[in-house]
């Protein structure tokens, strides 16, 4: 019943990730937590190698482990097993090569989007002059479309402009694996689909690495090269792999015609709804 | 009971006839502050507006200012008409509203700003007294409380180690501590001081602790992956993150200083509203005693509002 990822991708596709070294490399990656209720095992036996500029989706029911495994990469916790390594280097903290964004936007409301932004770039790019860093922001923050809204404050932005803002101020400090976890899971359905196409236009551009979590497969399947899907926990590990073929740039009504779209979709409805249904489901 | 029905109704037809009519005066001066052309002096509810909906908008806006100010009025006016009825029989032992008026009204209202020398001073010096030590105690205990506050917030061993201490230490009422504080400083003034440090010290500095360990995960998270640390992560998170509760305490700490202060002065004497009272009840002189409370009253208030706008310019309005 459990397959080996590597031997999981899917049929349809004939492509492999990026030739060369793995950027981000998780060998057999395994975490347990210790509470006073005893140990709990989330993850185990993780295998997962991302090639420098891949998209890559995590998909599984909530509480299977995902936060967990990219908090493991972005350095906030350490695997109790295994190693997580970026370019062979073993990952043992946090730092702007792995720049994160979180659910929540997690942008300080004190500062406007412009300062947000700046506060990270002043950070990372030390020996940079002002103007410099301020082009920087404001940069950024074009490419997202909110160069209008700098001054705001992130009450005065909806939710989607708050993500964005986010996202701004992640590309700003030119990480080598963008990490996002749910970015837009708290977004109306109209505005998801927009930040998505934001997001890879992005994408395209910077060709940076995405390593995203998500639990919307349309999402999965319409941004990602590969998708991996996780089984349930406790000790949750990466259940299937699917590699998605369409080409790119990828436009979303002819994606959602291609009937290798359906398949790949009720492969993932397969996995998680019937092999790995969630009990509370 | 027939006289307060008959009062309470009173005040109720007064509020009913006045509020119509000073809404439309509002409304009116309105229009001519905004210098447009005057179409509505017609009466009530007959305006003709090029823009109705502004133009009502601006009616219950009025209309919701008035309340605010002519319900508290009317309130106010009922109590102050059923203590003079009930308190105008002979023999009465409070004075009625009226006489209050007439006995203090000269020189303590006249005149708030009358010195004679010693405690005999106009009620102005008396309050200026009292802020005085509220002032230096509540500014030594902000210090204090955002400082200590702040250490003990990011040092998890401290905040195990004193939280106890502090919940205790916090139930202890202002009072108590002035015996004590009178052995140690062995001087009335310094000990008043004391009183007000130390009532305000907890609120602010507990507030200011909760302040520090409540800042949001995703902003610590934020912080390391651009290796922030530091003063420099103090400064740009830890401290603007922690203003909204420095400021709950704050709001706190000088309420419950002013609540101190009257009393320890009914204490320790000298010039200060709280002996000030404490005399006139010595002298049975009640009016004084009665005008010194809605003084006491007014700049309590008045204390919560300034903190209370401080913290709103410093604040951002969105945290
Ligand atoms: N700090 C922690 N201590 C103990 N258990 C945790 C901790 N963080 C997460 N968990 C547990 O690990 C599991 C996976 O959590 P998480 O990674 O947040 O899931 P997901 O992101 O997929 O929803 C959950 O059962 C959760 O309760
Ligand atoms: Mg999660």
């Amino acid at each position: 019943m459990m397959t080996s990822p590597r031997l999981s991708s899917s049929p349809l596709s004939s492509a492999s990730p990026v030739a060369g070294l793995p950027l981000l490399c998780l060998q057999n990656v395994g975490k347990t937590y210790f509470t006073s209720a005893g140990s709990f095992v989330a993850l185990e036996n993780v295998n997962l190698e991302v090639a420098a500029g891949e998209f890559v989706c995590i998909i599984g029911h909530s509480g299977c482990g995902k936060s967990t495994l990219i908090n493991m990469v972005a350095g906030f916790s350490t695997p109790t097993s295994g190693s997580i390594t970026l370019k062979g280097q073993p990952i043992t903290s946090p730092g702007p090569d792995r720049m994160m964004v979180f659910q929540h936007y997690s942008l300080l409301p004190w500062l406007t989007a412009f300062e947000n932004v700046y506060l990270v770039v002043d950070q990372v790019y030390p020996n940079k002059s002002r103007r410099e860093k301020r082009e920087i922001v404001q940069e950024h923050l074009e490419l997202v479309g909110l160069a209008e809204a700098a001054h705001k404050r992130p009450k005065q932005l909806s939710g989607g402009m708050k993500q964005r803002v986010a996202i701004a101020r992640a590309l700003a400090i030119r990480p080598e694996v963008l990490l996002l976890d749910e970015p837009f899971g708290a977004l109306d359905a109209i505005t998801k689909e927009e930040l998505q196409d934001e997001l890879l236009a992005i994408w395209r551009d910077h060709r940076c690495t995405v390593l995203m979590i998500t639990h919307d497969i349309d999402e999965a399947l319409y941004l990602s090269d590969r998708v991996v899907m996780m089984t349930n926990g406790p000790a949750a590990h990466i259940g299937e792999i699917l590699t998605i073929p369409f080409e790119r740039p990828r436009i979303r009504s002819r994606i959602m015609e291609m009937p290798e779209f359906y398949e790949l979709r009720n492969r993932a409805l397969d996995f998680l709804y019937r092999r790995f249904a969630h009990r509370e489901d | 009971m027939r006289i307060l029905h008959s009062a309470l109704k009173m005040g109720y037809h007064l509020f009913r006839i006045l509020l119509p009519l000073l809404v439309d005066l509002g409304h009116w001066l309105l229009k001519i502050g905004q210098g447009s052309v005057l179409q509505s002096s017609t009466g009530i509810g007959s305006s003709v507006s090029s823009a109705p909906s502004s133009a009502w908008r601006q009616r219950v806006q009025i209309h919701k200012a008035l309340r605010r100010v002519l319900l508290p009025a009317t309130a106010i006016l009922i109590v102050l008409i059923l203590w003079q009825i009930m308190y105008s029989r002979p023999g009465a032992n409070l004075p009625t509203p009226l006489q209050v008026w007439q006995d203090t009204w000269d020189p303590l209202i006249k005149d708030p700003f009358f010195d004679y020398g010693g405690n005999a001073k106009g009620l102005f010096w008396q309050i200026w007294a009292s802020l005085r030590r509220v002032f230096i105690g509540f500014a030594l205990a902000g210090l204090v409380g955002v400082m200590g506050g702040m250490i003990i917030g990011v040092n998890r061993w401290l905040y195990e180690a004193l939280d106890p201490i502090f919940q205790v230490l916090r139930t202890v009422p202002p009072l108590a501590w002035l015996p004590i504080s009178l052995a140690a400083f062995r001087d009335a003034n310094p000990s008043a001081i004391f009183v007000i440090f130390i009532t305000a010290l907890w609120p602010i500095l507990i507030n200011t602790v909760a302040g520090v360990q409540r800042i949001p995960q995703d902003y610590r998270n934020v912080a390391r992956i651009v290796r922030m640390s530091g003063w420099k992560y103090f400064f740009k998170i830890v401290f603007p993150a922690t203003v909204p509760y420095i400021f709950t305490g704050l709001r706190i700490g000088v309420g419950l200083s002013w609540l101190a202060i009257v009393a320890a002065e009914m204490l320790i004497g000298g010039v200060g509203i709280g002996f000030f009272i404490w005399d006139a009840w010595n002298s049975s002189r009640i009016s004084e005693i009665i005008l010194a409370l809605i003084y006491v009253g007014m700049v309590g208030l008045l204390l919560d509002r300034i903190t209370a706008w401080i913290g709103s310019l410093v604040v951002a309005e969105d945290h």
